[in-house]
């Protein structure tokens, strides 16, 4: 099946490619438009950036498998990424995670098999004073508790559907 | 000596400090609105004055960097903002974007007239999502009064600034390894020379400072260069201005705090870090996690009188004003200025395993060394922790780590290596006991 940007996603993208004296400076910008609507970086986005941006599919491959935050599978409805790096950590980044996992009921890197929720780390997410922290698709959650992160999840799990 | 200033963070707590009408009403965008009729030399020297060595880790002189720029010829010139915040430990060019984005944005206009540029791309990490809404509508605004544009202040010098997302990747905090990312490439740093001033994005001569550089820009423009070095107590060896502290880990009172230059590290976390949290001090990391760890009972040795450190030999090294060459005097860097903190119910063992993890997750993978050192570095401390460490172990990690070193196309490898040697080094009785006696002698833990 091909891929092509929604009319509004693709006004979007005109405006960005007019920011670049060239088309490949857009490739990053356009494989997040492309991810946002799709949820992730299929072989089928791949050729469309391709395409739109007169690159191989080769380079496009090569960018969306450099970084981490294109996803290289589907994804649950919502990502989370505890973070876990040193300021975190000291701060109890670990039981977070293991929270996270008993009221999934899947292990860090699993989708929930309603496929509502990723669970993911995420190495320093620049919330160092505010540990421990986790993202959820974009919004930042900062100084946890088990209490809190329970109320989180509960809304995730439990919310309707039509905040996509 | 602790000296609070309220230059960058003066609208932090006021309601709306984010908003164009909040910056104007301090009296923002008129040094924009001046520097556009200034001769760039004449921006450059105020800058050089200034004495600000970049706020993103490397210390660099701001000005100097300026005046490597060529004079205007045929080629564009670019200015590129780095604000992939993502050094651990360090959270303070987020506080700038959040909550007083104008700053940045007119540091960006008088930058770009001293370089002879005419658009600027501020790099932001993705994740940052509300960081980048509040900076992407402060240039919609700044744009909207005619700051920005073809026409700023109705001179006509175009002037763009345009936003560009990461993908999330350490490696891009690299100057090089941006200016890949911006061009649509992936994130591994290049060879230099050619230095970005020469041939940065787009092959292009291009100037790389970090956000909070940037956002310093309109105070040194108000008050002068001179008096913004002043403003330091390292000002004589040109180490100036104020600038944003953070502290985070096992502090009371952890955040990002603004003070002048010439802040002690016993002040960050004893004062403005509220002291240290469930226990002794164990050590701090004072700069992100790329600066060597220091711990309380290490001494300055400086004994010759030519040193700059010598009015502190024989103290302690958290009594020593936390300044570029200053940390670099006592063994470590001073990076970003966002100290982390352990307290002695953490293990130093499993901080840098910890550390060492992060390194080989986030290595670009480019060269050998890095990609091959830190996976090995890792797996040998997944083996320490777990139990099953020799004491050979030790020595094959100051090995690998000395093989990174030096060895490297960017600064990642030193960034990776120096704080495990640094770990090494200082907590190696930690490290023997834990092995010899199968992780006994631990608290097992990092968190409180």
């Amino acid at each position: 099946m091909s891929f092509a940007l929604s009319a509004e996603r693709d006004t979007k993208l005109r405006d960005i490619l007019a920011r670049y004296p060239n088309k490949m400076a857009a490739c990053i910008p356009t494989l997040h438009l492309a991810q946002e609507q799709n949820g992730w970086i299929s072989e089928e986005v791949v050729s469309w950036v391709a395409r739109t941006l007169d690159l191989s599919t080769a380079h496009v491959f090569g960018v969306a498998t450099f970084y981490s935050l294109f996803n290289k599978e589907p994804v649950g409805k919502h990502q989370i990424w505890v973070c876990r790096t040193l300021s975190c950590g000291l701060s109890g980044s670990d039981g977070i995670m293991k929270r996270c996992e008993k009221r999934l009921g899947i292990k860090c890197g699993q989708t929930t098999p309603d496929g509502k929720v990723t669970l993911r780390t995420a190495e320093c997410l620049a919330s160092c004073g505010s540990g421990p922290m986790m993202q959820v698709d974009r919004t930042y959650h900062e100084n946890l508790t088990p209490e809190k992160v329970d109320s989180i999840l509960e809304g995730l799990l439990g919310g309707d559907d039509n905040d996509g | 000596m602790i000296k609070r200033t309220n230059y960058l963070s003066k609208r932090y707590d006021v309601p709306d400090g984010h908003t164009i009408g909040a910056y104007e009403k301090d009296g923002g965008y008129k040094q924009a609105r001046r520097a556009m009729k200034m001769a760039p030399e004449e921006i450059v020297n105020e800058t050089k004055a200034a004495n600000l060595r970049g706020r993103g880790g490397a210390g660099f002189p701001m000005g100097v960097k300026w005046s490597f720029m060529p004079a205007k010829g045929d080629k564009p010139h670019y200015l590129v903002v780095n604000a992939d915040e993502g050094e651990p430990g360090t959270f303070k060019d987020r506080t700038l974007m959040e909550l007083d984005p104008h700053s940045t944005i007119e540091g960006c206009i008088i930058a770009c007239r001293a370089i002879h540029a005419n658009v600027a791309y501020i790099y932001v990490r993705d994740e940052l999502h509300f960081a980048k809404a509040q900076l992407w509508t402060a240039i919609d605004e700044a744009k909207a009064k005619g700051y920005l544009g073809d026409k700023p202040f109705g001179v006509d010098y175009p002037v763009e600034v345009y936003g560009h997302s990461g993908a999330g990747a350490y490696i891009c905090g690299e100057e090089t390894a941006l200016l890949n990312s911006i061009e649509g490439r992936r994130g591994e740093p290049r060879l230099k020379p050619p230095f970005p001033a020469q041939a940065g994005v787009f092959g292009m001569p291009t100037t790389v400072n970090n956000l909070e550089s940037i956002a310093s820009v309109p105070t040194i423009m108000e008050i002068g260069g001179d008096a913004f070095s002043k403003l330091s107590s390292l000002h004589e060896i040109r180490d100036g201005g104020c600038r944003l502290f953070g502290v985070s880990g096992h502090v009371n009172t952890p955040g990002v705090f603004e003070c002048a230059v010439g802040l002690t590290l016993r002040e960050l976390v004893y004062d403005l870090g509220g002291g240290v949290k469930g226990g002794e001090l164990l050590g701090v990391i004072p700069g992100g996690s790329s600066t060597p760890i220091l711990l309380p009972d290490e001494l300055v040795d400086a004994p010759e009188k030519g040193d700059p450190l010598n009015a502190w030999h024989g103290k302690s090294v958290l009594d020593v004003p936390m300044g570029v060459d200053t940390m670099r005097g006592v063994g470590t860097m001073l990076g970003t200025c966002c100290a982390i903190v352990l307290s002695d119910k953490a293990c130093p063992v499993l901080a840098m395993h910890n550390l060492m993890r992060f390194y080989r997750h986030e290595s670009c993978g480019q060269c050998t060394p890095c990609r091959e050192g830190n996976g090995w570095i890792e797996r040998i401390l997944d083996r320490i922790v777990a139990a099953e460490g020799t004491l050979e172990d030790l020595d094959r990690l100051h090995e690998i780590a000395g093989t990174v070193m030096g060895n490297t196309l960017c600064a990642f490898g030193e960034g990776s290596a120096m704080p495990a040697l640094g770990f090494l080094l200082k907590f190696r009785p930690a490290f023997e006991q834990y092995i010899e006696t199968g992780g006994k002698s631990s608290t097992r833990r990092l968190a409180l």
